[in-house]
């Protein structure tokens, strides 16, 4: 009796994870993999193999658009980390006790406005006719008013500030856990400040780490609207081509197989990361 | 020479002061404890040492030198953590690898560095496990090695026993005592337990309120305690509290709070009728059954059997509970009898009544 409504318990309690991963994921998934393995060949006639990928590769202008934004993603990545780790090591271990739900919070207010107002924001302030740019002309710096839009800077720019918060959060949940005493101990047995940071800080934080670079990387090189917007016609972001493909031209196949790819690629990215720095998945997700 | 002295250090916190006119001198290959309850301000003294915090005023030397302008990371004064903070993310070896590589020691020596002093605390070869890997006592020896592979000046041990359990808890006061011998290493031991400091010391500082009430060997501190505070505060006492009636040389007889006179040894200025408690040690009472010589009476409440450690309960007849030491009666005496309760004048220690 007890054990069939543990089961019970159970399967109600898998049910929407199992429903959520088959349906929204695993499906979709299957789908796509499925158009793009497709090609037209006529009136509702399709022929099957893979000649959508061997078009991908044989077209400069694609793998070049991919490997431009895992490149300019890894850039983020490693910005977000930089200025990332010095204010989630600050929220965690040097604000008082009573500012450190002030300061997430402030780091967390920006996510309650959609994307499409925090990118319109940047807009605001860097475009020719915008704040700075008007402000300077006015203080005499400059004498015309600049673009400041339109450019690898500004997306940059603009990611870094979409995505730092999911590189900050994961940081300092690993921070808050470290002892105090860890570091005291790593002063008194001799370290500099920079040997503590490095031997002791560092190793303790991974966790975070990793998990914080895994998921800004895949929100910078699957995000749409921010290089869009910030970066124009010419940002050459991949999620762009995906979209010209489906909804411009009406491609499907090729669009399924650039989703495909995407998704192949950046975990690659993620593997090779994992690789170098000689973590694992699990390090993530386990402490101690 | 002293390993380590603090002349009169001072520190405050805002309005509170933490540590107040505290000095001691450390000689070399001690065993010092400072005892006192929390909060009394023991482990900022101890962090000042380290170097964690700074005086407000006064001064700290190590084998004679200044230090208290020296960062914590160039002291040669090294800390055992109440936690221990073992390195979670590095092997054994490693951690104990950690304070020779940032003295930059030479690569081709730390390994056999390493494995020599995991020798000396006894768990020799584990250079590899992990930290997780080990037991209680374990992790102490390492957190022992990981300091004295530096060969400090002076160890510090922030009260590193709080987190065992009982039965190794009193095992490792002994290893401790002998691994200190065995480094002839000064050795500051933090603690609020008093049988870890009566044990293990050559030397106990009791500390109250900021404040060093009382240096001395442990017999010193148990046998002839200076303040109400010492004789309360080490070992297990019985404390009355009245009024002193009558002064004769050093003996005083006090009118108990709850009626009754006895005699004790004044042991402070106190006047006749000032407040005043007398401490009487569960072993300086014997129980007697007659009434000759009788100082205090009362019906044995309950027999506390511990083995060697057993107690009886005597209640008197202002209803507190006096707690006897006296292994001749324990088999005598059953509860519900009425008893009287005699002691050496001596052993009685008056004095004035603490306001609490």
């Amino acid at each position: 009796m007890g054990r069939d409504a543990g089961r019970l318990s159970l399967i109600l309690l898998l049910a929407p994870f199992a429903l959520w991963i088959g349906l929204l994921i695993l499906l979709p998934q299957i789908g796509i993999g499925y158009v793009s393995l497709r090609e037209k060949v006529g009136f509702n006639r399709y022929e099957y193999g893979f000649g959508n990928y061997a078009a991908f590769f044989g077209e400069p202008i694609y793998r070049n658009t991919l490997l431009r934004t895992a490149w300019i993603s890894v850039l983020v990545t490693v910005l977000a980390l930089i200025l990332g780790f010095p204010v989630a090591y600050y929220i965690a271990k040097m604000a008082r006790e009573r500012s450190r739900a002030a300061l997430f919070l402030m780091c967390l207010i920006p996510l309650w406005v959609s994307d499409l107002v925090r990118a319109y924001g940047w807009i605001v302030l860097l475009r020719e006719t915008g704040v700075i740019s008007t402000t300077l002309v006015s203080m005499g710096l400059i004498a015309e008013p600049v673009e400041m839009l339109y450019n690898d800077v500004t997306v940059v720019i603009g990611l870094v500030y979409t995505v730092i918060l999911f590189m900050i959060v994961p940081l300092v949940s690993t921070l808050q856990g470290m002892d105090d005493a860890l570091l005291e101990a790593g002063y008194n047995l001799g370290g500099s400040r920079f040997t503590v940071f490095r031997r002791i800080v560092v190793p303790y934080a991974m966790p975070g780490i990793v998990s914080g670079c895994i998921i800004t990387f895949m929100l910078a090189a699957g995000s749409y609207l921010t290089p869009i917007l910030l970066g124009g016609k010419n940002s050459s972001w991949f999620t762009e081509q995906i979209y010209n493909q489906f909804i411009t031209r009406y491609n499907w196949e090729a669009g399924a197989t650039f989703g495909v790819l995407l998704l192949g690629f950046t975990s690659l990215v993620v593997w090779a990361g994992l690789k170098l720095t000689g973590q694992s998945l699990a390090t993530t997700v386990a402490k101690e | 020479m002293y390993d380590l002295s603090c002349a009169s250090i001072t520190k405050k916190f805002g309005a509170f002061t933490a540590v107040s006119d505290v000095s001691l001198d450390i000689p070399s290959g001690s065993f010092f404890s400072i005892l006192g309850p929390s909060g009394c301000g023991k482990t900022t003294l101890m962090r000042m040492i380290a170097g964690f915090e700074t005086p407000t005023s006064g001064d700290i030397r190590l084998k004679g030198r200044s230090v208290v302008k020296v960062p914590p990371n160039k002291r040669a004064v090294k800390m055992v953590f109440q936690h221990l903070a073992l390195f979670p993310m590095m092997n054994v070896g490693e951690n104990i690898a950690y304070g020779l590589r940032c003295r930059g020691d030479a690569k081709a020596d730390i390994p056999r560095k390493v494995a020599r002093v995991l020798e000396r605390v006894g768990l020799p070869g584990v250079e590899t496990k992990q930290i997780a890997q080990l037991s209680g006592g374990q992790k102490q020896r390492i957190a022992i090695a990981r300091c004295m592979v530096l060969e400090p000046d002076v160890l510090l041990l922030d009260e590193p026993l709080g987190a065992l359990d009982l039965k190794l808890r009193e095992h490792m006061k002994i290893e401790l005592k002998q691994l200190q011998h065995q480094f002839e290493t000064t050795f500051l031991y933090i603690t609020h337990d008093q049988s870890e400091a009566l044990v293990m010391s050559d030397a106990v500082a009791v500390m109250n309120a900021g404040r060093f009430e009382q240096i001395g060997t442990p017999r010193e501190l148990y046998d002839s305690p200076i303040s109400g505070f010492v004789a309360g505060f080490v070992g297990d006492s019985n404390c009355l509290t009245g009024r002193l009636a009558e002064v004769r040389g050093e003996q005083a007889s006090i009118d108990l709070d709850g009626g009754g006179t006895v005699v004790g040894r004044l042991s402070d200025a106190s006047r006749p009728g000032d407040a005043v408690e007398v401490f009487l040690r569960p072993e300086a009472l014997t129980i007697t059954t007659s009434e000759t010589n009788a100082t205090l009476a009362g019906t044995v409440d309950s027999m506390l059997f511990n083995g060697a450690n057993s107690r009886i309960l005597v209640r008197l007849a202002n209803s507190q509970l006096i707690e006897i030491a006296d292994p001749s009666a324990a088999t005598s005496v059953r509860q519900g009898d009425a008893v009287a309760l005699t002691w050496q004048p001596d052993r009685a220690r008056i004095f004035a009544g603490r306001a609490a």
